[in-house]
């Protein structure tokens, strides 16, 4: 039995491990798509995002059926269920790339930029937290999964200054709504994709040793 | 342990020892089974854990050669106080094997009060009352309350082991030794008899051996993990098959081994 699920563990890996690929890759190609104002890029994220919906819900399937089918233990147990949370948020991720890649074709199509708008850190640092988070899980690293709780924090005080930054610039154009509001949206994602990571990094600490690390505030 | 202070203690062993000959068999075991819990014991064949089951109703008593050294206590008193008669010990503490136990020609009746009997109890009365609490009590009684006096040979494999379990409980026991108690019964009445492990630790501390992963998730509050004679790991059942704390133990629960 423990080779069967074994097998069936080998093959689910190697879907989610694409999966997590994909939505990296979607994440970054939505970034650069705002840099450099390229719409081709935007729409091959928005394209791709079918495909990302269809996965999950396969993986969840196969979570589901492995659950049901082999009684998983332990790590074993704990992996699924890591899988089919995680699952879930490389889903929403996958969304938010969309998003971003929305807000690009929107700027682009106003033919205005504020040059004073600048996300490459916050960019940098939410594509890490995505990129360690989901290299924590693979190589079932708990450093490298405790960094990413971490980091989450940087990114979320970026976007708070974004918010002000906004806000300033309203108050002095308020003409220039369109624009600025696609600049919030922007960076409101980019820090919901924060978010998203630090799920994954507190399913992969339970995952690796089996404790609960969220909530962990109150 | 992961907060196990909360339950009364009813059964302890201290450094216990179980030798065939020269070489222990169950090695420096130290294990609290907490009162109306079910508590597994789990591990490969030849892990000792069906030695130490019997150790803790003496009945290595019975085997030429085995020796028990360090100590088992129910109730803080020592089981193997050389004063105490084994008997008393195994009326404190039941036992029910992997196969069904009953006596084939006794009948049905006959069956449940015989350790009653033994102990020299004759009132009828007070037969037949136990004879039916024992049977409800095993989830028995609506299925041979009018064939009482037919041989327990005649009844079904999943009837013969509840036949054998109202035969344990009739002398009362505090606690109720099974061992691999469903190995040989089908699915249904395998489920049967884990039904009653839940209705009955109500009424009795349960210590099951099984090798059956699933049963021992199931119906056990507290697992305990044996290998090559040594207790691994102790804990609640909840803990040990969601995140053990020993190695071995991940390995043997996930089938990597066993």
């Amino acid at each position: 039995m423990s080779k069967y699920l074994q097998n069936e563990l080998t093959k689910l890996k190697k879907k989610f491990y694409e999966l997590c690929a994909v939505v990296e890759e979607d994440v970054r190609d939505a970034v650069r798509s705002v840099y450099e104002g390229d719409v081709k890029l935007a729409e091959k994220v928005i394209d791709r995002d079918r495909q990302i919906d269809m996965t999950e819900i396969e993986i969840e399937e196969d979570c589901l059926k492995l659950l049901a089918l082999y009684q998983p233990v332990a790590i074993d147990l704990r992996l699924i269920i890591s899988m089919l949370k995680i699952n879930s948020d490389l889903e929403r991720i996958g969304d938010l790339a969309v998003n971003i890649s929305e807000r690009s074709i929107k700027i682009i199509s106003l033919n205005r930029k504020d040059d004073s708008f600048d996300f490459t850190d916050m960019c940098e640092k939410a594509l890490l937290m995505v990129k360690n988070s989901i290299d924590s899980m693979i190589d079932f690293d708990m450093k490298k999964a405790e960094s990413v709780i971490e980091a989450d924090d940087e990114v979320d005080r970026l976007h708070e200054a974004v918010f002000g930054k906004v806000k300033k610039a309203l108050e002095k154009q308020p003409d220039n709504f369109e624009l600025l509001s696609q600049y919030l949206t922007i960076s409101r994602s980019l820090e919901r994709i924060g978010d998203h990571a630090t799920n994954i990094a507190e399913d992969v600490v339970y995952m690796i040793n089996g404790t609960i690390v969220r909530h962990q505030g109150y | 342990m992961d907060n196990v202070i909360e339950n009364k203690l009813r059964l302890e062993t201290i450094g216990l020892s179980v030798f065939y000959g020269d070489n222990p068999n169950v090695k420096d075991v130290s294990l609290k089974i907490y009162d109306k819990k079910v508590t597994a014991f789990i591990g490969p064949s030849g892990c000792g854990k069906t030695t130490f089951l019997r150790a803790l109703n003496r009945m290595h008593d019975l085997t030429r050669g085995a020796k028990v050294t360090g100590k088992a206590l129910i109730d803080g008193q020592d089981i193997y106080d050389p004063k105490l008669d084994p008997v008393i010990i195994r009326r404190k503490i039941g036992m029910v094997f992997q196969k069904p136990t009953p006596f084939p020609t006794m009948s049905i009746y006959d069956n449940v009060v015989a350790g009653l009997k033994l102990v020299g109890i004759r009132d009828r009365k007070l037969l037949d009352e136990i004879c039916e609490r024992s049977l409800r009590q095993s989830a028995l009684w609506n299925e041979v309350k009018d064939r009482l006096k037919t041989p327990g040979g005649s009844l079904s494999g999943g009837q013969q082991q509840r036949l054998s379990i109202a035969r344990a409980l009739a002398v009362e026991p505090e606690v109720l030794l099974m061992d691999e108690s469903t190995s040989s019964l089908d699915p249904q009445s395998t489920n049967r008899i884990e039904e009653l492990i839940g209705e009955l630790k109500d009424q009795v501390t349960i210590i099951i051996v099984t090798h059956n992963m699933q049963q021992a998730s199931r119906v056990s509050d507290y697992t305990a993990f044996f290998y090559i004679g040594s207790l691994i790991e102790y804990n609640k059942t909840t803990k040990i098959f969601t995140s053990p704390d020993q190695k071995r133990t991940e390995e043997y629960i996930t089938g990597q081994f066993g």
